[in-house]
């Protein structure tokens, strides 16, 4: 219960001593009384100073467009323009790609409809409530497929959403997989495993740039390092920069000679705190490696494997450095993530177009994020 | 005793006044002492490497401070302006591409330099082309940039290769083509490797969508500089979705299979390196490949090496109907042997510019660095030097052959280096660049991210123009129509 104004003020003058002049002892009162404000305030201020202000005031610069005249810039407000040229507009195509048509996207399209009904009608019997947000979230998911699954069809043009999206799906499962099959092998008590670990750990201390540049110069078959192998392989003709998807793998490639370390230094820490005991009694009762690691490791490993995904795939989305360098973005606009294109924009000073890119990604990362933390992770920790 | 002292009192007196003569000699000498300059440009070699060389003699004559600060040339135009317009001016001149001043000048950024430039003998500047005075230097009646470079792109051969395979220097792209096709995969340099018919720059972010307005130029302007090559005078609607588009896109996309595997990613730099160790056998540049192709440390074709005008077309847009038609006499009234030739200016050549906040004392040194640096007798030694990027531009340049056969170009290569320049710059048919208020957003964001999209194969020919039309149209509606029109009109007019 809290204490009436007046007590406070009594409760530290019995505290200070006789030599304590009057203000002091009202600023101690007061510091007493509002205590909590004074322990928060500095974070508050940080937040409302790094986090907030910044983000509202990338959210104004999304409704603006910036002329220079007179020696100043002008803000002139254009309220959604930018949105709807990067939607609808001449980034349309730039953003979320040129679809396609073809009989199959409309065949899986109408299975994931099927599974979603099903879903639906699962929660109805169920009696879980919130029908409207299903209904919702569930036209939601499909116009997302159509979004990814028409910009497959031969002759289509994939956004740099649906190639942010490739580096988020395909990347965290590769470095994930790997990851694993790393940490599992340090895990062994095999000859190295000490020294391999070091190893396995150094791409995660090297800087992006780096990786890129080196990346650079292993993917030149004409006359990088690895010339003499491309040339020996036949390939000293073939140039990965001419094929988007030859491109985009090289990205994901190096993407994932990155993190893989991150994925497997998690996992490592999480496959060494299981109980020996355990696997121990699973041999004993005569489980082959596959049902000991199915049954007993891998439950265990799921809480630290769910964190693990959920930070990889936030980091993935805002993949920009090792496009940058590695391709330029290109060929064309195949390698560019919606963090390169946002940054293209912002360095041709369509200042207003990056920030409305970057508000975008701020929606999809947040809308995927805790679609995840709500949905998967419970289950993944065993609280679903 | 007494002598002594007045000795030793005359003598004090006297080494005080011999070093305050030094000092007020070595004042006049040095003029700018204590001053430090920053000038920004784009990440060399080319540009930044005579700036720098003649910014250090600059340094030993005035006492300056010249600090050079580079970006990528993707970043050049944003860094001035954002630097300017926001207060900072952390630049107190800038060597940037000319166009660039139909955003600098209505910005307010720029120094007006018409007063200092009449006052100055030193930098003569009627010898400066007329086109170069006027295009690259004025805007508005006013000069607001000293021209430090000319540009012209135009087609460079190998003799050599030519002449083993019978055949003559391209005067229409189909030609070109030809030449490429019959030139690659054979080895042209002795080095046991196949080589490549055609090296074009067509790395995105970079500079290479000027070629891509190279090839289309012959097809789409043929009635002089005045009808201009880039939108309908009349109406600003671009002009892209046409015949004469397609088919330079066709064109375009074609060299590349006779081109390196990685062409895609190739900067002018790049292309240059290539074909002077021998690797092409055409290439389409600024004037720089004719002057490092006889640099003796890196160059492999040395007295090797032709230039002509850009081919051009026997066929070219109707502009009613958007197809392409047969040359005539008036509808190519300045064709030649029925080929319509359209050298494009591409660019306009690097120029130094002055930041209208700089401090005073700043100014007027970077005024005098530019001024040094343009002056006949600095530039005349620096246009025949292949790494420093720059290209004749006054008419000294042109005249005095010795410049170019001292340099170590054959007598007969310079005229003919020289010569194709001088064809670009004196045809009536010449293609100016664009320079209306966003041109570096219609080229530099639009066209360069169509082009290399549809040079990639994401999309066809007709969505390249589709994607084009719509972004410029974006643009020329946002920035009002008419205002842009307007531009554009009065940009053509430019006396040459």
């Amino acid at each position: 219960m809290r204490a009436p104004k007046d007590d406070s003020r009594q409760v530290p003058s019995e505290r200070t001593g006789p030599g304590q002049s009057r203000p002091l002892q009202r600023l101690y009162g007061w510091l007493e009384h509002r205590a909590g404000l004074v322990f928060l305030l500095p974070a508050v201020v940080v937040i409302l100073g790094f986090a907030i202000f910044p983000l509202l005031g990338s959210l104004y610069t999304s409704l603006i467009r910036i002329r220079f005249s007179g020696g100043q810039t002008e803000l002139d407000f254009v309220g959604l323009a930018n949105y709807r040229k990067l939607l609808l507009g001449s980034e349309q195509a730039h953003f979320l790609g040129r679809g396609g048509e073809a009989l199959w996207v409309w065949v899986t399209l109408f299975f994931l409809a099927l599974l979603l009904a099903w879903g639906l009608y699962r929660r109805y019997r169920q009696g879980r409530g919130g029908l409207a947000w299903s209904l919702l979230g569930g036209a939601l998911v499909l116009a997302f497929a159509w979004l990814v699954l028409s910009r497959l069809v031969p002759g289509s043009l994939l956004g740099t959403l649906q190639t942010t999206l490739f580096y988020v799906f395909a990347g965290t499962a590769l470095q994930y997989g790997l990851g694993l099959w790393l940490a599992l092998l340090c895990a062994e008590r095999l000859p190295g495993t000490r020294f391999f670990r070091v190893v396995f750990m150094l791409p995660l201390a090297i800087t992006p740039v780096g990786i890129a540049y080196m990346f650079r110069m292993l993917t030149d078959t004409s006359k990088g390092p690895l010339q003499p192998l491309w040339a020996a392989l036949g390939l000293e003709g073939f140039s990965w920069v001419n094929d988007p998807w030859g491109a985009r793998f090289a990205v994901l490639i190096g993407d994932t000679w990155q993190w893989t370390p991150f994925a497997f230094i998690v996992l490592l820490a999480a496959l060494q705190s299981i109980p020996q005991e355990q696997i121990e009694a699973a041999a004993v009762d005569g489980a082959t490696r596959w049902q000991t690691f199915r049954y007993v490791i891998f439950p265990y490993l799921l809480p630290a494997s769910a964190t693990l995904v959920l930070i990889r795939m936030i980091e993935g989305f805002k993949i920009v450095d090792l496009p940058n360098i590695l391709t330029n973005g290109g060929p064309g606009t195949a390698t560019e993530s919606i963090t390169l294109h946002a940054y293209f924009a912002w360095r041709t000073l369509d200042v207003g177009t990056a920030a409305a890119l970057g508000f975008t990604l701020l929606v999809l990362v947040s809308v995927f994020s805790t679609v995840y933390a709500r949905a998967l992770l419970p289950r993944a920790r065993g609280e679903g | 005793m007494k002598f002594k002292r007045i000795f030793a009192l005359l003598a004090g007196v006297a080494a005080l006044t011999a070093m305050l003569l030094a000092g007020l000699v070595q004042g006049q000498g040095r003029r700018f002492d204590g001053v430090q300059i920053n000038v920004l440009t784009f990440t060399g070699p080319q540009i930044a490497e005579p700036l720098r060389r003649r910014g250090r003699e600059f340094e030993q004559m005035t006492g300056a401070r010249v600090n050079v600060v580079v970006v990528p040339f993707a970043d050049l135009y944003q860094q001035i302006l954002t630097d300017a317009t926001t207060g900072t001016n952390s630049f107190d001149a800038w060597i940037f591409a000319p166009q660039w001043m139909a955003d600098f000048v209505p910005a307010g950024i720029m120094e007006d330099l018409t007063a200092r430039i009449r006052a100055d003998r030193d930098i003569q500047w009627s010898d400066i082309g007329e086109f170069f005075r006027n295009f690259s230097a004025s805007y508005g009646g006013k000069i607001y940039t000293i021209p430090l470079d000319g540009d012209f792109q135009m087609v460079y051969y190998r003799t050599d290769v030519l002449q083993q395979l019978n055949l003559r220097p391209p005067q229409t792209w189909d030609d070109y083509l030809a030449i490429a096709k019959a030139a690659h995969g054979k080895d042209w340099n002795g080095d046991g490797r196949a080589d490549y018919g055609s090296c074009i720059a067509k790395k995105r972010n970079a500079q290479s969508y000027w070629m891509f307005t190279s090839i289309l130029g012959g097809f789409v302007q043929s009635r002089g500089t005045q009808q201009g090559a880039f939108f309908d005078t009349d109406t600003m609607r671009p002009l892209v979705r046409n015949e004469a588009f397609a088919e330079a896109l066709r064109v375009y996309k074609e060299t590349t299979q006779y081109g390196p595997p990685d062409e895609l990613n190739l900067d002018v730099g790049d292309t240059r390196g290539l074909f002077t160790s021998g690797r092409c056998a055409l290439s389409v540049d600024w004037g720089d490949i004719g002057t490092l192709a006889i640099d003796p440390q890196t160059s492999k074709v040395k007295d090797k090496v032709g230039a002509v005008i850009l081919p051009g077309s026997r066929r070219v847009l109707d502009r009613a109907s958007g197809r392409l038609v047969s040359c005539t006499a008036s509808l190519c009234p300045h064709a030649t042997g029925g080929i319509n030739h359209a050298p494009y200016a591409a660019f306009g050549g690097w120029s130094g510019g002055i930041n209208i906040k700089a401090r005073p004392q700043a100014k007027d040194a970077a005024y005098a660095l530019f001024s040094y640096m343009s002056s006949p007798a600095v530039s005349g030694k620096d246009v025949t030097i292949g790494i420093t990027g720059f290209n004749p531009y006054r008419t000294s340049h042109f005249k005095n052959l010795k410049l170019w056969t001292d340099a170590g170009f054959s007598e007969a290569g310079a005229r003919v280096y020289l010569g194709a320049i001088e064809a670009s710059l004196n045809s009536p048919n010449m293609i100016l660049d664009l320079r209306i208020p966003k041109n570096q957003q219609y080229q530099q964001v639009v066209l360069d991210k169509a082009l290399s999209e549809f040079l990639a194969g994401q999309i066809n020919a007709q969505q390249a123009m589709d994607q084009i039309n719509s972004g410029w149209e974006e643009i020329t509606n946002a920035e009002g129509r008419e205002r842009q029109k307007q531009a554009y009109r009065a940009s053509l007019s430019i006396e040459r």
